[in-house]
Order: structure tokens, then sequence, then C-alpha cells
């Protein structure tokens, strides 16, 4: 490939901007005729009018025995990706990454941020023949707060209340102000199901299929809901999901051609797929982050120069060169990706600095071992990660360790327990958002023990913040606080790797979540 | 012969209640519980509160344990914490499944081993037996994965002659169900053989030594007559002790293969009731697979017995 | 050529060679290898060069040298496992065929019962509670591994303690541990050796399977086991990685049954002579 082609895939897989790549294109030499013929073919390939009707065979990874089509439950993609075919939520998060209207036709921001009015849209019924109405926005979004199991409870923590205005109308108060909370509402687990509805074994929703047949771990077969309602979506007749855990077989399967798309395609197997004239990889950089979290508060991590010596003396690119094959990013050490509008851009990269590492390490006053608490439940590769952490950290003269923790119980027993761990984060649609889950004051899942008054305020102001600027200056300088002095080591942030046959259309890259945000059966189509 | 048919299914069953109650302590002493399982790093302590007391966890064990054993005893297994589902509901597509596998398996494997082995013994130092020998090691020193991944890669994705995914449904037909499960069957029939092969082997040459093969040599028969008609019948009691413990293994331990070819059977259903702590599922497995050990030891008892001379015609 | 005073076989001879070539590896592992286990030396999955003459491995890690060191702990491991388990196994079952009666069924009800158990689901339960230490694990491990052998060692003994001489010995007033090591042991020998160069191999890909629930060996240390099973992906891109440690395995398993066959037939031709 060359490198014009290869900028041609890059903008046509959304990874570089129009403007970008006309800019870089000329850099390379092209001429003025051949760009606009090239850039034409890649919007033609954009806008290609989706054809109607087939069947879309899907291999998922990441489903269960135990997954139920109670939106509360999931935690992973084949309930997100099934979830997105059986219901609607109330606002999506569009392609360019703004919140856009979805059964909440528009909302309207009260000042300071506090209250939200939803306007939701009419004529739109579920799959029993009930109209979609505001008791069921309310019954929906309740499932999420106070006494709930639901993954979503944290995120809802900020609802105060909800209130219904009219047969179409509610409204939303918070706690405090978020200018951001439109992003909360487009969580894949606030999905709206009818009033009352709680036999999740017959699934209710909006979305574009019906349920057919569903086995838990092992398929997930829905048809065409004939009365749907969304305006340019919905185009296939049937979709057809098979849960294929094994990284190997999902491949072989594409290959094979026993599905049509694939999700988590592996980035050190991605050439079969990229290689391969009938496929194509579909790649979006996102906010899905690892992490190593020490705790604040626990020696020996309550050292800063420590946890300095720490931040130096590891190897980010070769993390992301090793685990990712390259299909990521380097962190550092804040959860807000290059893709996010409030990334900081004006902090130091940490890097590899065996100097840097010695240096904190002397002034820390000793190199006491550091345990880096690890397993593969956290994220596939989590000990191959500390591993590699290891290697380089001891180059740099620390002492590292990794312990390898059984993968059952981990979640239990070293999660938020253990002073030094591995974990993950999928991101967050919005900047605050992140930065409140995991940093904040009232942080459900603080794994670093992060209490910073400052922070905390500038979080809660930068919230309920409405002016651009002001805000933006706010959120860059949480990023700068995280990056001094957090006890959280981001060290890669990991793009969202799909994969599919050539004959899917509409199947484009999202940095929310696998296969478009979880909506590929939403918004894709059969070519033929 | 009923005295010891009977005698046997009264210890059978009490070693499977046994087992229960060894199932069930060991679910309950594992770290983590279904709500963190379940939840991963969404849980927040009130979320995880009320789903462990929706899920019944906060009663005390031994009155689940009672509970549950008694229903048992009536047929019913309960449902699945996770899912809400009946568990015999959830249990038997996914048994049948895993019967279909290991007796598709069985059917090529246990007469082809069974004839490997013959071979071998009636070319004993040969260079037929040699080969064998190393190709058997060959084969149990291999993980079944790296076969299985071997195999789709070459029958699978370069030839195109056996779908990689063996993907069945409850609807599908017998006969695609044969063609769909090759490579699956393939895998196992090569883990297994053997193992079997070997003990075929080993047995019959045992048996050789004995004075009446001499005997039979001495009146002229030819090798493979006497190995087949005179070493082998009396060679059984070991061999099919080993064939049980291979159908056994075909039923219990295929969770690898099934990973690898995305089979619905039981052996999946089984590693993920045990990281998600559904405790009814584990359970409910567990008992499934003490049952058809049991049940097939009991069996080569039998048979063995059978095969003997001096117990089939007592005098 | 002739070792013991017997004659070697050209099998055995090539069993002993591999044998003799892998204890040398485990032993002289710092020496062998070119690169430490842990070291980071390139790019994960380099490809072989004069440096690296196998390539490097997921993380950018010199295979052969891995290689070099996972031999020190799978071999150590296995044969410990190996041995233990059949010190517990081959004890346990020779006693419950001497004493008959009620321990003899209290001890084959037990190891019934722990064989209807899917093993790895039992070491799971037994490792995630005890923790993941390396004498956990190899006791463990062993501990699976003997209820197979009890009932090998158990079916072996039942025949020999049946026949007269060890009845008169029980007679005699002779002690149970006399009776298995001087009366039992020695006639059961030849079937035991051939088992227990099958379990040796099994008890590789066994750490491996652990390795696959989180448990087993710790990083960065190589065992064959796992490393087959990190690797296994490459495979589909005609990468050698996965075949190496899975042909290492393999060539000392065939190595040691080599040898197992060669002492069976001195065992066999030894007892034959005065039959």
């Amino acid at each position: 490939m060359t490198e014009l082609e290869f900028l041609k895939q890059q903008h046509q897989d959304g990874r570089v901007s129009r403007r970008e790549f006309l800019g870089r294109a000329a850099a390379l030499g092209a001429s003025a005729a051949l760009v606009s013929t090239m850039l034409g073919s890649v919007e033609a390939h954009a806008a290609e009018t989706p054809r109607k009707g087939g069947t879309l065979r899907l291999g998922l990874g990441g489903g269960s025995t135990t997954d139920s089509t109670d939106p509360t439950t999931w935690t992973d993609s084949v309930m997100v990706d099934a979830g997105r075919a059986l219901y609607s939520g109330l606002v999506e998060w569009g392609q360019d990454g703004k919140p856009i209207p979805e059964l909440a036709e528009s909302w309207e921001i009260k000042p300071g941020a506090a209250e939200w009015i939803l306007n939701l849209k009419k004529g739109v019924t579920f799959t029993n023949g009930k109209t979609f109405d505001a008791d069921d926005a309310i019954y929906s979004i309740n499932l999420h707060r106070g006494q709930t199991k639901s993954g979503a409870a944290g995120s809802f923590k900020v609802v105060k209340d909800v209130k219904k205005l009219n047969a179409n109308q509610i409204s939303i108060t918070l706690d405090s102000g978020d200018a951001d909370f439109a992003y909360v509402l487009t969580d894949y687990h606030m999905m709206i199901v009818p009033n009352g509805h709680t036999d999740w074994s017959k699934p209710v929703g909006t979305g574009p299929f019906t349920l057919d047949k569903f086995e838990p771990g092992v398929r997930f077969n829905g048809t065409k809901n004939a009365n749907y309602w969304k305006a340019g979506r919905g185009h296939l007749d049937a979709i057809d999901i098979t849960v294929i855990n094994d990284t190997s077989a999902r491949v072989n399967a594409l290959v094979t051609g026993q599905v049509d798309a694939i999700n988590r395609l592996d980035p050190k197997l991605a050439n079969l797929v990229g290689k391969n004239p009938k496929l194509e990889i579909v790649r979006a950089a996102g906010g899905w982050h690892t992490v190593v979290s020490m705790m604040r508060d626990r020696p020996p991590f309550d050292n800063a120069d420590l946890r300095l010596a720490f931040k130096w003396g590891i190897d980010r690119e070769q993390i992301v060169k090793a685990l990712f094959a390259g299909f990521g990013t380097v962190g550092n050490d804040h959860p807000i990706p290059k893709t996010d509008p409030y990334y900081n851009s004006s902090l130091p990269q940490f890097k590899y600095d065996a100097d840097k590492a010695k240096f904190y390490a002397k002034k820390a006053g000793g190199t006491p071992t550091i345990t880096i608490q690890a397993s593969d439940a956290a994220f596939n590769g989590a000990v191959d990660m500390a591993t590699l952490m290891q290697a380089s950290a001891s180059k740099a003269g620390l002492k590292v360790e990794v312990k390898k923790e059984p993968a059952d119980g981990f979640w239990d027993n070293v999660w938020l327990k253990g002073p030094c761990v591995t974990s993950y984060w999928a991101g967050r649609s919005a900047a605050t958002q992140m930065l409140s889950v995991a940093y904040g004051p009232d942080a459900p899942w603080n794994e670093s023990h992060f209490k910073d008054p400052k922070f905390s305020e500038l979080l809660l102001a930068s919230r309920a913040e409405l002016d651009e600027t002001k805000r933006k200056a706010m959120i860059w300088e949480l990023q700068a606080i995280l990056h001094d002095e957090g006890a959280t080591v981001v060290p890669a942030f990991r793009d969202w790797v799909d994969g599919h046959n050539k004959n899917v259309g509409g199947h484009t890259p999202h940095g929310g979540f696998d296969m478009d945000n979880g909506l590929i059966a939403d918004k894709a189509w059969l070519k033929s | 012969m009923l005295r010891l048919i009977a005698q046997r299914l009264g210890l059978g069953l009490i070693t499977l209640w046994a087992a229960s109650i060894l199932i069930f302590v060991g679910t309950e002493i594992l770290p983590g519980d279904l709500a963190s399982a379940i939840l991963q790093n969404s849980a927040t302590p009130e979320s995880l509160a009320e789903m462990r007391s929706e899920l019944g966890l906060d009663r005390p064990a031994i009155v689940r344990y009672g509970e549950w054993l008694g229903n048992a005893a009536r047929g019913d297994l309960g449902h699945s914490l996770a899912s809400k589902r009946d568990v015999v509901e959830e249990l038997s597509p996914r048994l049948k499944n895993t019967v279909f596998l290991a007796a598709y398996a069985a059917i090529i494997a246990v007469p082809l081993a069974v004839a490997l082995g013959l071979m071998a013994a009636i070319w004993q130092g040969g260079v037929y037996d040699r080969l064998v020998n190393f190709v058997t090691l060959l084969t149990i020193s291999v993980p079944e994965y790296l076969v299985g991944y071997i195999l789709i890669k070459y029958l699978s994705v370069q030839m195109g002659w056996f779908p990689s995914l063996a993907n069945v449904t409850p609807e599908t037909p017998t006969l695609d169900r044969i063609y769909l499960t090759f490579l699956p069957v393939m895998t196992l029939v090569l883990v297994v053989v053997a193992h079997m092969m070997r003990m075929t082997r080993a047995s019959v040459l045992n048996i050789m030594a004995s004075p009446y093969i001499e005997m039979a040599f001495l009146k002229g028969l030819p090798k493979w007559r006497v190995v087949v008609r005179h070493a082998f019948p009396n060679a059984l009691a070991p061999i099919i002790n080993v064939i049980a413990l291979n159908l056994a293994y075909l039923i219990v331990g295929v969770v690898v293969v099934e990973a690898v070819f995305v089979y619905p059977g039981l052996g999946q259903l089984m590693v993920d009731a045990v990281s998600k702590h559904d405790v009814p599922v584990v359970q409910a497995c567990g008992l499934v697979f003490a049952a058809a050990f049991i049940l097939l030891n009991m069996i080569a008892d039998i048979l063995a017995i059978l095969s003997n001379p001096r117990l089939r015609h007592p005098r | 050529m002739r070792l013991l005073g017997h004659r070697l076989t050209i099998p055995a001879l090539i069993g002993l060679i591999i044998i003799a070539l892998n204890v040398i590896a485990a032993l002289g592992a710092p020496l062998i290898a070119p690169f430490d286990q842990a070291d980071v030396v390139g790019d994960a999955w380099g490809d072989p060069d004069p440096q690296h003459i196998l390539g490097l491995d997921n993380l950018g890690r010199d295979l052969f040298s891995r290689l070099i060191y996972g031999a020190r702990m799978s071999i150590g491991l296995s044969f410990v496992i190996t041995c233990l388990s059949f010190f517990i196994g081959v004890v346990t079952g020779f006693t419950a065929a001497v004493m008959r009666g009620w321990v003899d069924l209290g001890l084959s009800r037990l190891v019934d019962l722990l064989l209807s158990m899917p093993t790895l689901i039992f070491a799971f339960i037994i490792l995630s509670v005890l923790g993941t230490d390396l004498p956990v694990l190899i006791i463990t491990i062993a501990i699976l591994d003997s209820v197979k052998v009890f009932r090998l060692a158990r079916a072996l003994a039942m025949n020999i303690a049946a026949m007269e001489y060890v009845e008169v010995a029980r007679v005699r007033g002779e002690g149970l541990w006399w009776v298995i090591t001087k009366e039992i042991l020695p006639n059961a020998m030849a079937p035991l050796i051939a088992e227990f160069g099958l379990r040796f191999s099994f008890a590789f890909l066994f750490i491996a399977a652990l390795s696959f629930l989180g448990l087993g060996v710790q990083p960065p240390d190589a065992d064959w086991g796992s490393m087959v099973r990190d690797y296994r992906d490459m495979i589909n891109l005609d990468s050698l990685a996965p075949l190496y440690p899975a042909g290492a395995i393999a060539i000392l398993t065939i190595g040691v049954n080599f040898v197992v066959d060669w002492m069976l037939s001195i065992h066999s031709r030894s007892h034959g002579e005065g039959a």
C-alpha cells in the first residue's frame, strides 16, 4: 500500500479528517485532480445508498451463558451489540462525537445545567403495540437509580429527580450542574423499555429487530421490526449473532465466510483480514484504556517521587506495540484520549527514560519493591502488560514484581483492594464523566484513592460551566493535575478493531465501543 | 448377576450424593460471588447488595443446599441465578450436543484404537509398531487446541472442505450435524486414540506370554489369529477400563475443543457458570458429569466381568 | 553399547540422548541461553536472525532463551509433580489392596468421588482458595494426579496381594510398609514405569491449562505448556512459534517413553527367563 492509499484508507475509516487528508495528500505531491478523485471515491463509499434486506451474520466475542436481555446487567460486547438490535436509547452518541437525538427528539438545558427538559418523540410504538411515552422513559431511567444492580448506577447517581411534565416531556434534575448530561444518556445501559416491564425472557423494545431466538452465550437471532421508527436505519431483514469467544476462531469464521463481521479483531491477527482482498479492518481510536492503579494513600505509593520514577521507568511505546500490535496510542496518565475534544495536548509525554526514573528513585529515597497484581480477568493481556513494565522498569533500576492473580474473584478480592492493580476502562463519552467516575469526589470506582480538594472543586465547576473556552481550560487543568500528581498510570489507549466482509456497508468506525458503538444492527446493510 | 448390578447402582448413588456435597462446598468456598462476577468493574456496594439479596445469596448455605437436594431428587434442578432460566431447560440441549459429540468421536475412535493396537501387537517390534508408537506419543503430547487450530488452518481455511465453526442448533438436521462437527470430532479422535491404542497393545502383549497362547502357536495357528481370537478376548478387562476412562473424558473434558470450534456443549456452560458462581448450574453440570463418569465405570465393570469366562460361566 | 549390564537399543539410545540434552538445558540454562528469559530484546514476534535463532516471542523476548529456561521450569515441575503423585498414589493404592475391608472401601470411594469431578475445575477451586504459590501448585496437581495412579496401583496390588507368599509374609507378622516395599512394589514395577512415562507429559499440559485460568507459573518465568498457549494464535500466520515449545514437549515425551519401553523389555526378559 502506498502512503497515499494508506491515507485514503485512514480517511475512509474516519481517522483522518477531510482537511487533513487534503493537506497531507498535497504534501505527498499528489495532483489536485488525483486527490479529488480519491476523495470522491472515499466519500461515495461513505455516502453509498443502503440496500434493504438480507441477514447479517455477526461473530462476536464477549458473550457468556449468563447473559440476559436485561440492560442493567450488560457488561460485554455481545449484549451491548445485541441489545441495540432490540431497544433504542434516548440519546445517541453520534459519529462525530456529539450527542444526537434518538427517542428524545430534542432537549433544553436550564441555566446552571442542573435541570434538563427532554422532549420525547411521538408516535413510536413498542414491539408489543404500546405507544412510547413519558412514563416509559421515566421507568427506564429509574432502572439505573436508587436500589439497583445496574452497571450504570454510578453514572446516574447525579440524578436527583425525574418528573413527567406531560405525555411527551420529562424533566431531569441533577444534584449539581452537568453540561454533559446528554452523554450520560448515551450510556449503553440506558435503553428504553415499556413502563413496568420485568419479564426479561420476553424483551419488548423499540429497536430495529424483534427477538427470535436467544441462547445466552451461544446465539441471538432477531427478525425485522416491521414498525421500526428511525428514518434511514434498520435496513436488514434479520440479524444473526454467533458468540465466538476464541480469538482465532473468530478470525477464521470471518476468513472462511461463515460470518460477515466480527468484533475485537486480535491486533496480531489483523493481517489475516487486512491482506485478504475480500475483507476489511474497521478501526477506531477511542477511550478504551489500560491502567495500573496505585493507591495514593498506601506505602510505598504515597511517595510522589516513587510514582514518578515508575511513570518514567515503563516503556509505553513497547506496550502499544507488543500488546496491541500498534492498534493503539500511548497514554499520559490521565484518562482522556487524543480523540476527545478536551484532550490536553500541552502536557509533556511520559516515556521511557532511565535517567529520569533513576533521578526520581533517588529523590524518593530508595527503591522499595513495587508489586503489580495482574490478571487477564482485568483485560486480555494485563499480565503481559505488567511483565513488560517489569522488564523496562528493572532496566531503569527499579524493583518491580508481577503477581499473577487467579482470574476468578479478581474483581472481588483484588481490584479496589490491592495497592497496585491492573485494570481497564472502556472510556466514557464525555471527558468530565470519565474524570468523575474514577477520580471525582464521590467516584464510585476510585481505584487510586485519589482525593484532592482542588481537583474535586475544579471538576464540579467544569461540569456546570457552559462557556466552552473556560470549560476547556478547566478540563485541561484537571488532566494536568492527574498527569503530575495522580497515582493512576495510563500506559496505553487501545483502538476498537473490528473486521468485516466488504459486502457489509454502513459499518463505520466509532470511538465509543466495538461494532460502531454497538449500533451495527441498526446502521449496517448488505451490498448484495 | 442382578445383585451385582444393584450393588453397583447403590454405590454409584452414594458416590453421586457425596459428589453433590463436594461440588456445593467447592462453590461456596470459592472467592468472589455471583453478584460481583456478573457486575465486574461496574459494581458499586449498593448494586452488589441489591443483586445479592435478589439472588438469595444472603441466606445460609446449608438451607440452600437442603432445598436444592430435595428438589433435585424430584427432578427439579432449580433456576439459574444469572439468567433465571430453568436449569434443566438450559442443560438438556447442551447435554444432547455433548453426548452427540462424544458418541460420534467414540464410534470412530474406539474401533480405530483397538484395530491399531491389535495390529501393533501382531507386528510387535516391527516398523509399523515403531511408527504407531511414535505418532501416538506425538498426539498425546500436543495440546488439543493446537491440534484443532492446525486442522482448521489446513482443512477449513486453506482447503475449504469443512467449516471452522461447529455452531449447531437444535434445528440442525442430523446429516448437517455430522458434517459440521467433523473437525472437532477429528481433534478428539486424535487425542483419545493414542491412550486406548497403547493399552490395547500392552494388554494383548501381556496375555501373549501365557502358556495357553503358546499352545495355540504350537497348534500352528497364524499369529494374527492367535492375537485376535485367543489373546484379545482375555485382555478385554483393562482395555474396557481405559475405554471407559476415555469416554468419560469425551463427555467431561472437552471444554477446550468446544471453545475452539464454538460448539455449544456442556463444558462451556460449566466453565461460564463456575466463573460467574451460578451455583445451581455448576451443581447441575457437576452432577451430570459425575453421573456420566459413575455410569460409564459401572458399565465397564460389568462388561469386564462378562468378558471374563470364569465369571461368565460360574460353575 | 550397554547400560547397567543390558544392551542398549537404538531407540533407547536416542531417548537417553534426548533426556540428557534436556537435563543439560535445564541445569545450565543461564549459561546456555543467550539472553535472560525476562529481557525484552526487540519487537514482538520479531523474525529469526543469527542472534535470535528462533525469533522473538509475544513480548519481544528471545524465544530460544525462553525455551531453554522453560526446560528448567517445565521439566523440574513435571518431574517433581509426577514423582509426588506416584508416591502418594502407589502407597495409598497398595495399602488399600493389602488392608482390604473398610480401608479399601473408604479409599476407593473417595478416589471415585475425586475422579468423578472435572479435574480442571477441582484444581481451580483448590488453588483459588489456597493460593498459587509454587509448592501449593505442585501438591495440588500431585494429589489430583495421584487419584489416577491409585486405581492402577490398587488393581496391580490386588492380584499380587492374593499370592501365597504375600499372605505368608503377613502371617509371619511383617509390617505393612515391609510388605508394600519388599513384596508388592518389585512385582508391580513394570506397569507403573509405563504409566509414569505418560503421566510425566500430561503434567506439562496440565500446568498450561491452569495458566489459562490465571493460575500456575508466575511471570516472567517461562514454561513450555504456557508458551504453547501464549503463541497458539500465531499458527494462523504460518509462524512456527507455537510449534517450538509443543515440539519440545513432544520430543521429551518420546524420549522418556523410548527409555521406558527399553526398561520394560529388560524387565519382562529378566522375569520371562524364569517362566
